[in-house]
């Protein structure tokens, strides 16, 4: 299954997701720009992860739902601000590609990767993996069903196997 | 720093008779300006998550692109996430306002001096961020004028309103922020909110 970032769109649009959070980022390439392409959503480009946090919380304030889409590294960057979505429990649906797995070849990315899942649990986050492409868009339904209808935070942890970018050059052509 | 501007009666008069306004309330001191003003379900008052309540007003505007969403602010909170005002100026949702009232000072912690006092220009920022317009006011001439584009010019508008350090007694909202959340969804969007 190679599309599964269209996959992942379609799923979003059947949840009612309409504000979209990204910070730039190869794994999400290709659904940030099905996002920016849909007129009925509203694709918001962040300077840094943590302000989606808000940005989704404001628009469920607003009766709308929202995702993130951000990649490993960013996880660390919202730590305290999933302090206040467990408080007031936002519903939070965050698809977070991964870095620092399998294969990795920036050494800088292998702490934050590595804690991922350790940082989102100690936040209240529940974490779904889909290591294989086949898998993202049933999970990331699941996600869905449980972040919004049960007014949950989860994170469905996109595995470095299934992006597979195996280098800098690779990464840059893409 | 030459203003003589109570940051009390300033929050007061933006919010009086404030019609369907949304208030966001970064937490602190603005928090307690916008209790003092008058509690209401549509204040949505922080008490955490320092820099990111104008994020907060982003993505309540444009979920709600009819009604007005005010972010109402302290300098050292606007600090924290200025990366946030290029994000709102990317965006550029009409409804938007931006309030920051600037002391000079973290007010929570003892009164320590801001980068603003050093002279930081958050009203430059936001303006060279792609604000529909942006002020600074320091006079009570100045604040009828702030009053009118608060609730009609066009956004995003910010103001940086510089205010008097001084300690003033605690005005507190609710703390519990499912509360909180709760009660904003129901006055906004009816009984219904969460049958969907």
């Amino acid at each position: 299954m190679k599309d599964w970032p269209e996959a992942i769109y379609k799923t979003l649009k059947g949840a009612g997701v309409r504000q979209v959070g990204y910070v730039p980022d190869a794994g999400h390439k290709r659904l940030i720009e099905l996002c920016i392409a849909d007129r009925e959503m509203r694709a918001v480009v962040l300077s840094t992860e943590e302000e989606g946090i808000g940005l989704t919380a404001g628009a469920w304030l607003g009766g709308v739902r929202g995702a993130l889409l951000m990649q490993s590294s960013g996880v660390g960057n919202c730590i305290n601000h999933l302090g206040t979505v467990r408080e007031c429990r936002f519903p939070l649906l965050m698809l977070i590609t991964m870095r620092g797995q399998k294969g990795e070849f920036n050494p800088w990315q292998v702490p934050m990767g590595q804690a991922t899942p350790a940082v989102l649990e100690a936040m209240g986050v529940v974490v779904h993996e889909a290591n294989s492409a086949e898998e993202i868009a049933p999970t990331v339904d699941a996600a869905a069903r449980l972040a919004f209808g049960s007014y949950q935070a989860v994170a469905v942890l996109i595995s470095q196997a299934v992006i597979g970018i195996k280098s800098f050059q690779d990464q840059a052509s893409r | 720093m030459k203003t003589a501007l109570n940051r009390r009666k300033v929050v007061e008069f933006l919010l009086g008779d404030r019609k369907g306004l949304l208030v966001v309330a970064g937490l602190g001191s603005t928090a307690w300006d916008v209790t003092a003003a008058g509690d209401s379900p549509l204040n949505f008052p922080m008490w955490g998550a320092m820099g990111n309540a104008a994020m907060f007003g982003l993505g309540l505007a444009l979920a709600q692109p009819k009604r007005r969403v005010l972010v109402l602010t302290g300098d050292g909170e606007m600090l924290m996430g200025m990366g946030s005002l290029a994000t709102i100026g990317v965006q550029k949702p009409r409804n938007l306002v931006v309030v920051v009232i600037d002391n000079e000072r973290y007010g929570e912690t003892g009164m320590q001096r801001t980068h603003t006092a050093a002279g930081v220009d958050l009203s430059g920022v936001a303006k060279a961020c792609g604000f529909r317009a942006a002020r600074q006011v320091r006079n009570r001439s100045q604040l009828s004028s702030l009053r009118t584009a608060v609730h009609a010019a066009p956004g995003p508008f910010f103001a940086q309103v510089k205010v008097i350090a001084e300690k003033i007694p605690l005005v507190l909202p609710p703390r519990d922020g499912g509360l909180l959340k709760a009660r904003f969804r129901k006055a906004l969007l009816g009984e219904g909110a969460d049958l969907d």
